[in-house]
Order: C-alpha cells, then structure tokens, then sequence
C-alpha cells in the first residue's frame, strides 16, 4: 500500500476494482467490483440474521432469533416515536435502509474488507432514495398543501419571503448532508486508522528509540477501533432517524 | 507561494471547522446530560433527539472536513 513518495497511502482502501471478467451490457459496465460483492455479502449476512434467526418463530427466542427481534422492534419504536402510528407504513424502507447501512459498515471495519457506505456515490443514492420518497408520496398524500411546508405559521408577513427562502435552501440542501454524513463519518474514521497503522510502520523502519515508542500508535489504533464501532453503528441509526424526521414531513406537512 | 503549498495551508484551515463542530456537538451533549441528571426519568424519551441535534451539528463539520479533502486530493 505504499505510495509512489515512500510514505504509506491511507486513499488506497477506497479504490474500486474490478473483480472477474469485465462484462459490458448495452455499452453499460456492469462487471462485478469489490464495492458490489461486499454489497452482496451485507445483504447476505443481513438474509441469513433475518431468515435463519426467526425459522423456528420460538415462543422462548434463542440468542439470534433474539438478535433480529429486538433489531426489528428497535426500529419499529424509532419509526412510531418520531412519525407515529401512521408511518408504520414506511417501517420497511427504514428498517432496510438502517440494517444494509449498519451491516455495510460492521463489514468494512474488518481488516482487509472494502467500505461500501464510504462511496459518496452510494450514500447519496440511499439519500435520494429517501428524498423523492418523501416528495413523491407527499405530493401523493396531501396534493398542493404538501408544499405548505415551506411556509411556516405564524411568521410575520415582510420577512415570510426570507423564511420560504431559507426553508427552500434548508429541503434542497438534505439529501447532500444525509449523505455526506455518513460517507464522511466512514472515510474520516478509516483514514484515520490507515494513519495510526502507517506510523506503527515508519517508526519500526526508522530505528533506535522509535522502536521502543511503536506500540503507541498501536494502542491508539485499538482505541480508534472502539470509537469507530460505535460510529458504525450510530451512523446507521443516525441515518434512520433522519429518515424518519424526513418522511414526518411528507406524513403531516405544515408546521 | 506555490500552489501545493497554498493547498495545504487551506486544508489547515477548513479543519479548523471540524473544532467549531466538537464545540456545537459538547454543547448539546453537556447540556443533555446536565438536563439527564435533573430529571432522569425523562431522559430515555429525549435520546433520539439528543442524537439528532448532534447529528445537524456535526454534519457542519463533516462539510468542514470534505472541504479540506478536496484541496488536498481533487483541486
């Protein structure tokens, strides 16, 4: 993994290749990447917790039967604590949204593995995917009042064009920092690690007293790790929830 | 000045950003926490939103540090 400088190349993890004979279709790539077999390995893992947990739909759960419930139940309460009882309906989009994200980002925590969610490409599909959910079934649900959104009660008239504007800029802008936050949650925390892990290297190589310092950056690479599984999975819920407060605005526009 | 080092420099900057983020997102936690250990058993009910504010708040550094990527890796 080292750079054309000498030094260690902390971008390197992030790059996409192709695995397998490259297969074109109507002038469209689509031969099989890293990125995608990892994808497909989340959405196995996430089939076999699922499907394999609940076969036997015991009274008395067993540990993954247990797993997957409270998953499932977690969600369902974050769903009907923030859009209530009538968001329930949206419960699959945000469960599998919250579960592929979680599942991708546990993945890529293994050493070795690619990150899926740190492609910007890929969270903003999962951003905008939320988005036009959101347009689309509010337009859908509430006809022209959804755009009531936009325009509070209660403002005074003169600044009433301002507060529009600025409640317009605020909509736009939510599809980027959705998916901004978790691309760059994933990458920050990642480069961070390659870093700690590129010192452990120069330092043993550099000699003399560096040597007896490398196990430093080593612990810190443990403590990053336990920051990073926590920022793998509140990322994840984090996404969900927004998600949620997102899909409250199509259910009940109008402040 | 030459124009890598320039680069640099403002990738410095921007992650000056990613401060002011750590401030807005302390604030909120601080301040649940103080309000958590007042009133505990409204605490659980007000997590989520904890979490959401701190979500908002550390997106405005997130920008901050996408800025710096871009001057050191794409401009």
């Amino acid at each position: 993994m080292a750079s054309p400088s000498g030094g260690i190349d902390p971008i390197h993890q992030f790059e996409i290749s192709k695995i397998g004979p490259s297969i074109n279709l109507f002038g469209v790539d689509v031969s099989l990447t890293n990125s995608a077999l990892f994808m497909i390995l989340a959405v196995a893992i996430i089939y076999a917790i699922m499907i394999y947990g609940t076969r036997l739909k015991a009274i008395v759960p067993g540990r993954l039967q247990s797993a997957a419930e409270m998953l499932y139940e977690f969600m369902a309460d974050t769903v009907r604590s923030t859009t209530g009882k009538e968001g329930l309906k949206f419960l699959p989009l945000v469960f599998s949204l919250f579960i592929f994200v979680l599942i991708c980002n546990l993945v890529g925590l293994i050493p070795g593995t690619f990150t899926v969610t740190s492609h910007i490409v890929v969270t903003f599909m999962f951003a905008m995917l939320v988005i036009s959910t959101v347009i689309i079934y509010g337009f859908m649900a509430h006809g022209t009042r959804f755009l009531g959104l936009f325009v509070p009660s209660g403002v005074p008239a003169p600044l009433l064009p301002f507060i529009v504007l600025i409640e317009i800029i605020s909509f736009i802008s939510r599809p980027i920092s959705l998916s901004m936050r978790l691309f760059a949650n994933m990458l920050a925390g990642h480069i961070a690690l390659k870093v700690f892990a590129g010192f452990i290297v120069l330092m043993t190589t550099a000699g003399g007293a560096a040597i007896a310092l490398s196990p430093l950056p080593l612990a810190m690479i443990v403590a990053l790790y336990a920051l990073e599984l926590l920022v793998a999975c509140l990322q994840a819920f984090v996404f969900s929830i927004l998600t949620c407060i997102y899909l409250n605005d199509a259910l009940h526009p109008g402040h | 000045m030459e124009a890598d080092a320039a680069k640099l420099i403002g990738a410095g900057l921007a992650a000056i950003g990613m401060g002011a983020a750590a401030i807005g997102v302390g604030t909120i936690f601080g301040n649940f926490l103080s309000g958590a250990l007042r009133n505990p058993s409204a605490a659980d009910s007000q997590f989520g939103r904890a979490f959401i504010g701190a979500a908002l708040a550390e997106g405005l550094g997130i920008f901050a540090f996408v800025v710096a990527l871009i001057l050191l890796f794409v401009a």
